[in-house]
């Protein structure tokens, strides 16, 4: 491969469960930037059986839309650039065929087995089940659950380094006499990993060498106070290429073209994510909600983590939000009065025909409702996984032990520097304020916190690149990837004492050209104040003395805010954010904040 | 995108259907090439591995774990029948022994000298893989199963729940239009596939699963009755595993719509006739759709050959059906196809075409929202 500075033009895909998508990046003046995209649907499935066809199917709609050529006569990539011809790198990843599904073991549920969770799903792998000692379940249910769930592979964890060896041998038994077959591929050895106590590495062996191919990392978890999940994340993506990707139609062609291992999607966006973090010292929580899953990725005090709702979706998986909320939980996001059994049908026809999009007005409102609702019970699902590490020994005080919760998250939306959103309903919202309001009502972030969306979902391509080339991947990202939603300032109280047309919080905004923005923010009322993007506005926020904006209660914030396609966004409507319980006021507040967003059009608000 | 991809359901009278059918694990192929097979015709069989069980042994005869190997009587790998001794100490000058008699007819997989814990394994299940269609053997796969082939006519559904059945056809209603509630359902529908119109409600199809009817289709059905009906709320649409009597396929969608008279008339016309029905449902990557399948083994390949066209996607002039609202459920031709972007009333831009409906009315729907109906 070249050497990063000899790199000019980058070819990326991204090998989805039902779209393959091509980037090209090319450097300009010394700055990489995105020149084009192309798509095409993914070919693994039969009749085709062959991913590259897929590929090479985006690549030509890039090769369409630049006039470059990228595919030689023989159907591959050209990886030689001459004047118009090829690309200087080509990379991949994929989650297509279902990604990568896990199944993770360890001794107990909330530590070991917990690490090798984070471990698994850090890796971007959907984790299908976590085997425990102490999750409740009899041996021989254990057995059969992992017989039943075909698992790509196994991550065994348990007992710190010089910790239990019988227990972790009672799950490498547990797991061998499951005898568990490969999802993919009839003929060869399930891939397990383990990475528990190095004492018990000869009897994890002796159960499980012989039935399966056994691969042995460090210990995941070597004391309680510490994690140690890179070995093992390395190692899954390892056997990510050679099994799980070896195993599906056309991978081992697309294998040979790729100047990097090919990544899966998740693990890669995670890449991208936590480089960005790290670069910009910032905290940073990003979504991805899709037709059937929603990603959610976080970094916060330095860490990284990342879940998967599995069945939370806007389309396959629409029908599960429903029954996971209810009908109550998406009906208090829309400013309409609905037929129940006729939402009831529709969301079903949702299921069944996962490709169509919203016509009317009513049915848009309607879908964002939902998504608000998938978005916010995948991230309540997101904070109690990020969590400081459970297990390790603490000096209590007197406020603890009256404390219900045990160990705390480490999502903090005071704290919280960005919020980023992607996946169809973010990205494709007709009007940019939606998606903004979508995530606000979902994620209720505190203080001041930039808005921004992923507008074409490039943060996998991107994520890959951060290994070879972090240069070009941040410029892409910052200059290509993000649409820049704005700034949402939400003054935080304690719940206690709201009353509607309180004073919550002075503010001063200096506009770029010298006009000022100025007045007081009252309890329960939203705005928005332009600025576009790329520009800043410096701010002056002065909360009331029960509120907060990032200083403490009452505390008075100077600081810099940035634009976007919807500008500043003063939220008053108080954190947690509260509907009200009678239908009538209910919708009349809805419609308040809607219009002053300008959301939806004022005819279908006013009515 | 270059490509549209518009989902379509096949409902044709004349088609080569192929069924793959195979065991969950290697196992013996029952049939040979060009041997003719009925819906109940077994394919292949295998054996399931028994069930495991993890006993502590170390526990039961009071045994440290590394001394196990002096009581247990079997070597891993070896047979026992049922209460047979398994492990038992020498006791003290011969009493006070503790024993450990097995519970099921079996054999011992492993003994751990660590954990004290036994495996012990139950007598393989048979298992077996039927034909489901009736045709000939094209093709096999070693050691799995088959391909069965035959030409049929295809009905294939939007949604449905239950798995695979066989039965004659019986229509109950006249019309493509007609509900049908408790009062169509009969004793002698026991065993056929019934023929239904624009709707089903939740307690006909459990009179019909009552009566052992083997499968019903219809137009619509309700969600608010399809909860009522399983006792549970359907999440992800993966189904065909529901343990029901009856099948179920709905070939247009949730709420009470009108069977498309097309599909209404195929299967009118073989009322009388064996064919088989399954409700298993998988929109996702790999998707199934519930279908009922007719199968005419002794027509020519001919006939499939004129009438296999392959799917064009959306043309002028083709046959659409609405599948979201505001016109859901209408059906209608293609009379044009704007190239351009158009804007929605919910602000969206996206590819559109005009259609008219049976009625003689127009509309602006997008591409997205409708499907071919292929016939």
């Amino acid at each position: 491969m070249k050497k990063p500075e000899d790199i000019n033009i980058i070819l990326a895909t991204d090998c989805g469960s039902t779209t393959t998508k091509a980037i090209l990046i090319e450097k300009k003046d010394d700055e990489y930037r995105l020149v084009v995209r192309g798509e095409a649907p993914t070919t693994v499935e039969a009749p085709f059986e062959d991913v590259t066809m897929g590929v090479l199917n985006a690549v030509g709609e890039v090769e369409e839309l630049t006039g470059k050529k990228l595919i030689n006569k023989d159907g591959q990539i050209i990886r030689q650039t001459n004047g118009d011809e090829g690309c200087d790198i080509y990379i991949s990843t994929s989650s297509a065929g279902g990604g990568l599904q896990m199944m993770c073991a360890g001794v107990v549920r909330e530590m070991t087995a917990e690490s090798a969770e984070r471990a698994a799903l850090g890796a971007g792998a959907i984790v299908m089940d976590v085997i425990a000692t102490n999750d409740n379940r009899l041996a021989h249910e254990k057995i059969e659950r992992i017989r039943q769930l075909r698992p790509d592979m196994i991550l065994l964890s348990g007992g710190i380094d010089g910790g239990t060896i019988s227990h972790v041998v009672e799950l490498a038994q547990i797991i061998g006499a499951a005898d568990p077959k490969p999802r993919l591929g009839i003929g060869y050895k399930l891939p397990i990993i383990y990475a528990g106590n190095v004492d018990a590495r000869d009897a994890v062996s002796e159960a499980l060498s012989e039935k399966t191919s056994l691969d042995m990392v460090e210990n995941l978890r070597p004391v309680l106070e510490r994690e140690n999940l890179r070995p093992a994340r390395e190692k899954i993506h390892d056997l990510f290429m050679e099994h799980v990707m070896a195993q599906a139609p056309g991978y081992k062609k697309l294998m040979t073209w790729t100047d990097a291992d090919i990544m899966p999607t998740p693990g890669a966006v995670g890449l991208i994510m936590k480089t960005i973090a790290d670069l910009e010292s910032i905290e940073i929580v990003g979504v991805d909600i899709g037709g059937a899953t929603t990603d959610i990725f976080s970094v916060f005090q330095n860490t990284f983590n990342r879940t998967v709702s599995a069945n939370l979706g806007m389309s396959y998986s629409v029908s599960n939000v429903f029954a996971e909320t209810g009908l109550e939980n998406v009906m208090r996001w829309v400013p309409l009065h609905l037929d129940e059994r006729d939402l009831r049908n529709r969301v079903k026809n949702k299921m069944v025909r996962p490709t169509t999009i919203p016509q009317s007005i009513e049915e848009l409102i309607f879908e964002q409702g939902i998504a608000r609702e998938a978005l916010r019970l995948a991230f309540l699902q997101h904070k109690s996984f990020a969590t400081t590490l459970k297990g390790v020994q603490k000096v209590r005080t007197l406020a603890d032990t009256f404390s219900q919760e045990q160990e705390a998250t480490i999502v903090n939306m005071m704290s919280l520097n960005m919020l980023v959103g992607s996946g169809g309903v973010l990205s494709h919202a007709p009007r940019r304020n939606q998606a903004a309001i979508m995530m606000i009502d979902a994620f209720q972030p505190e203080g001041i916190t930039r808005l921004a969306v992923d507008s074409i979902f490039m943060m996998p391509q991107l994520g890959v690149l951060t290994e070879i080339h972090p240069k070009a991947a941040t410029e892409v990202f910052n200059k290509d990837c993000l649409i820049h939603l704005g700034t949402c300032i939400s003054p935080t109280d304690g719940g206690r004492d709201r009353k509607d047309g309180t004073e919550i919080m002075k503010y001063n905004i200096t506009l770029p050209g010298g006009k000022t923005e100025s007045g007081t923010l009252k309890f329960g009322e939203i705005m928005k104040i332009p600025l576009e993007i790329g520009e800043t506005a410096n701010a002056v926020f002065e909360p009331g003395r029960k509120f907060d904006v990032g200083q403490g209660k009452g505390t008075k914030v100077e600081t810099e805010v940035h634009g976007g396609t919807v500008g500043i966004i003063l939220d008053g409507r108080g954190r947690p954010l509260n509907l009200p319980d009678e239908d009538v006021l209910r919708v009349e507040k809805l419609r308040e904040w809607l219009l002053s967003l300008e959301v939806y059009p004022e005819s279908i608000l006013k009515d | 995108m270059g490509h549209v991809y518009t989902p379509g359901l096949k409902v044709t009278e004349f088609t080569k259907v192929r069924k793959t059918r195979i065991l969950p694990l290697k196992g013996n192929v029952l049939v040979s090439v060009g041997q003719e097979v009925k819906p109940d015709s077994v394919i292949a069989e295998t054996f399931l591995p028994g069930k495991a069980e993890v006993v502590n042994i170390s526990n039961k005869v009071n045994v440290e774990p590394k001394d196990l190997g002096m009581v247990i009587k079997r070597k891993p790998g070896e047979s026992f029948e049922k209460g047979e001794v398994l492990a038992q100490t020498k006791g003290i000058l011969g009493l006070f022994r503790s024993t450990y008699r097995t519970p099921f007819k079996g054999s011992l997989e492993s003994v751990s000298n660590i954990t004290g814990q036994m495996i012990i394994r139950g007598e393989p299940t048979p298992i077996n893989v039927k034909a489901y269609i009736s045709g000939k053997i094209a093709d096999i796969i070693p050691e799995e199963g088959a391909i069965v082939e035959s030409t049929a006519s295809l009905i294939q559904g939007i949604f449905g729940i239950g798995g695979e059945k066989y039965g004659k056809l019986e229509k109950i209603v006249d019309s493509p239009e007609e509900p049908v509630d408790e009062s169509y359902i009969k004793d002698e529908h026991k065993g056929k596939i019934l023929i239904g119109g624009s709707f089903i409600s939740a307690n006909a199809l459990a009179k019909a699963a009552d009566k052992g009817v083997k499968g019903i289709v219809v137009g619509g059905f309700d969600d608010k009755d399809l909860r009522e009906f399983l006792g549970y709320d359907i999440g992800v649409a993966i189904t065909g595993s529901e343990d029901i009597g009856c099948s179920l396929v709905v070939t247009e969608g949730f709420s009470e719509i009108k069977m498309a008279l097309h599909t209404f008339e195929l299967l009118s016309k073989y009322e009388g006739i064996e064919a088989s029905i399954n409700g298993a449902t998988q929109i996702r990557a790999g998707v199934i759709r519930p279908e009922v399948v007719i199968t005419h083994p002794h027509l020519s390949d001919d006939k499939t050959a004129q009438k296999d066209m392959e799917s064009k996607g959306v043309l002028l002039e083709s046959k659409v059906r609405a599948i979201r609202v505001p016109y859901f459920g209408k059906i209608g031709k293609v009379v044009s196809l704007p190239p351009d972007l158009r804007k929605l009333e919910s602000e969206s831009k996206a590819r559109v075409l005009e259609v008219e409906f049976e009625d003689g009315t127009r509309a602006i729907i997008p591409r997205a929202n409708v499907e071919v109906i292929e016939e």
